[in-house]
């Protein structure tokens, strides 16, 4: 009795687990795909920068975790290479994303027409006596 | 924070010896007890005492992941629509913090939340300007990532 209880209980978690798996695996590759859509379309580079830089990295990150899962759970092997993957993606996608913002700002690639206000610029006006590279 | 962490270390290998027994489960019990000698004592310590610490650290990073999520469904959204409506701009934001790690983890926090992202801080760290996908108010978006990270990350430090 207890051990077909038992034996349910576990096909039911193991039943999760490959939901999970494939939930993460999927999500992840919608995201990226999303994201490159995202490169493609927006209109200029702050804007893509915006979907690359998070789209891409919360795809990526969610893909990992899919395949840890999946080894972890299936396999049972204990993937801690992938794990500090998902760590150091979180700690260095945003840096990059930044600098890639900032490096364009200053060498003066203009915002996209649409653009509200820029207060940077005044900034770089007043008190760096800089004027934006045109 | 790192000497009281040092000193609950030093409680756990006394507690092993006083036990004459070298397994990780009396290092463990150890661990315990020290904590509880910790935060009796927790008065005669300059800083708080650092579980709280690190509680508020934990919450910091289920903020993240929170955010992160919401971003990415934000730029979904702006992604799929069929028509490109949004209104980027470049704002600037006062910030409150200090240390250079603190206007980092600002930063990258900012720049995985939804529809924001770091352009530039200014040269005397007071001042981050913050290029949004898509405004609606300055003072609102300020006013959000003020209450959000920036006391979390305060309450990190304090």
């Amino acid at each position: 009795m207890l051990s077909i209880w038992k034996r349910g209980l576990l096909s039911n978690v193991s039943v999760i687990i490959d939901f999970l798996i494939g939930f993460f695996i999927l999500v992840g590759s919608l995201f990226c795909l999303i994201a490159t859509i995202g490169v493609i379309r927006l209109p200029d580079v702050y804007t893509r920068n915006h979907a690359a830089s998070k789209a891409a990295t919360l795809g990526v990150m969610s893909i990992l975790l899919g395949t840890f899962l999946y080894f972890y759970a299936l396999e049972g092997h204990f993937n801690s290479r992938l794990i500090l993957g998902i760590i150091f993606l979180f700690m260095t996608s945003p840096i990059s994303g930044h600098l890639i913002n900032r490096a364009a700002y200053n060498s003066g690639v203009k915002l996209w027409d649409k653009s509200v206000r820029d207060d940077l610029k005044e900034y770089n006006k007043k008190i760096m006596k800089k004027s934006s590279v045109d | 924070m790192a000497f009281q962490i040092l000193l609950n270390v030093v409680l756990a290998f006394l507690w092993m010896f006083i036990k004459v027994s070298y397994d990780p489960i009396s290092f463990i019990k150890g661990y315990i007890f020290g904590l509880v000698i910790i935060f009796v004592l927790r008065r005669s310590f300059g800083s708080r005492f650092y579980l709280f610490r690190l509680w508020s650290f934990i919450k910091l990073i289920f903020i993240f992941i929170k955010e992160l999520i919401l971003s990415n469904i934000a730029i979904v959204k702006v992604v799929l629509k069929p028509k490109l409506d949004m209104r980027p701009a470049i704002f600037a934001m006062d910030t409150e913090l200090t240390r250079d790690w603190q206007i980092t983890l600002l930063s990258s926090l900012i720049t995985l939340t939804p529809g924001t992202l770091v352009i530039d801080v200014s040269e005397d760290n007071r001042t981050l300007f913050i290029h949004a996908m898509n405004i609606g108010e300055v003072e609102d978006e300020i006013n959000s990532i003020k209450n959000s990270f920036e006391k979390a990350i305060l309450e990190v430090s304090s």
